[in-house]
């Protein structure tokens, strides 16, 4: 298979761009194989996984629970990936999810992007990265030894986006 | 007009509800309208919407904006700025 335009990626087969949002944890080799498969066009893939920190805001965190608004979640992380594509050309990109109580060491996030060229691949994840973190339905509620409380949004978050809005100028 | 409102996280446990099916007066055209409406009910939910404090709707599982209009049967959701990833 020879990938050499934007074009020809938009005519790969839907499920090299996919999304899970999931109880069950994940496995990078897996999810790694299953992206790039049977594509030798692709020449650079990006990892991206996020992990349930044991120290937040100076207290200790024991548990961390993910909430999500069901289909809403998948449709903006397959919309975040869609506005990847028209900007990098991907060959595949893969967003897993984890929902529910975790702990800290556990992995939640995954994002996978596979491009012809490393720097597509950077960029592209980076960029989903941080348009996950603003704009998919997730809330992180954190418990520590003094209960429970909902972790509230981070405006460095908020300025991650606004570096890639400046670049549409 | 007729609306499926829901609220994540935390606003689900502030007013101790997760969903209900609203039946809103003419007057109430916009979100923002929605939100004054809901307001009237006083007690938490005074205090939530007129604290300042950010939150985001979406319409129909999209984000929208303030003075977008409702329509009717609409899925309004209500929540927290997001705090995935």
């Amino acid at each position: 298979m020879t990938v050499s335009s934007t074009k020809t990626n938009l005519d790969l087969t839907a499920e090299r761009f996919s999304v899970s949002v999931q109880h069950e944890d994940f496995d990078l080799n897996t999810e790694h194989s299953h992206l790039v498969s049977d594509d030798r066009g692709i020449g650079a893939v990006v990892a991206f996984i996020g992990m349930v920190r044991d120290l937040n805001l100076a207290d200790d965190v024991v548990a961390l629970e993910l909430e999500h608004y069901p289909g809403m979640t998948e449709k903006t992380l397959a919309n975040i990936i869609n506005e990847a594509r028209k900007r990098w050309t991907l060959q595949a990109a893969r967003i897993v999810h984890r929902v529910g109580k975790m702990h800290p060491g556990d992995q939640i996030v995954l994002v996978l992007t596979a491009s012809p060229h490393r720097g597509d691949a950077y960029e592209a994840n980076m960029f989903i990265m941080d348009y996950l973190k603003t704009e998919a339905p997730f809330w992180k509620k954190e418990w520590t030894p003094q209960g429970p409380r909902w972790i509230e949004a981070r405006e460095s978050d908020d300025h991650a986006l606004t570096k890639w809005k400046k670049n549409d100028l | 007009m007729h609306l499926k409102v829901l609220y994540f996280a935390q606003l689900r446990e502030r007013f101790g509800l997760a969903e209900e099916a609203l039946s809103v007066p003419e007057s109430v055209v916009t979100v923002a309208d929605l939100i004054d409406h809901l307001g009237t009910r006083g007690g938490v939910w005074l205090e939530t919407f007129a604290s300042g404090a950010a939150f985001r709707v979406a319409m129909n599982q999209e984000m929208v904006a303030l003075d977008a209009t409702l329509t009717d049967g609409a899925e309004v959701a209500l929540f927290r700025p997001v705090t995935g990833g």
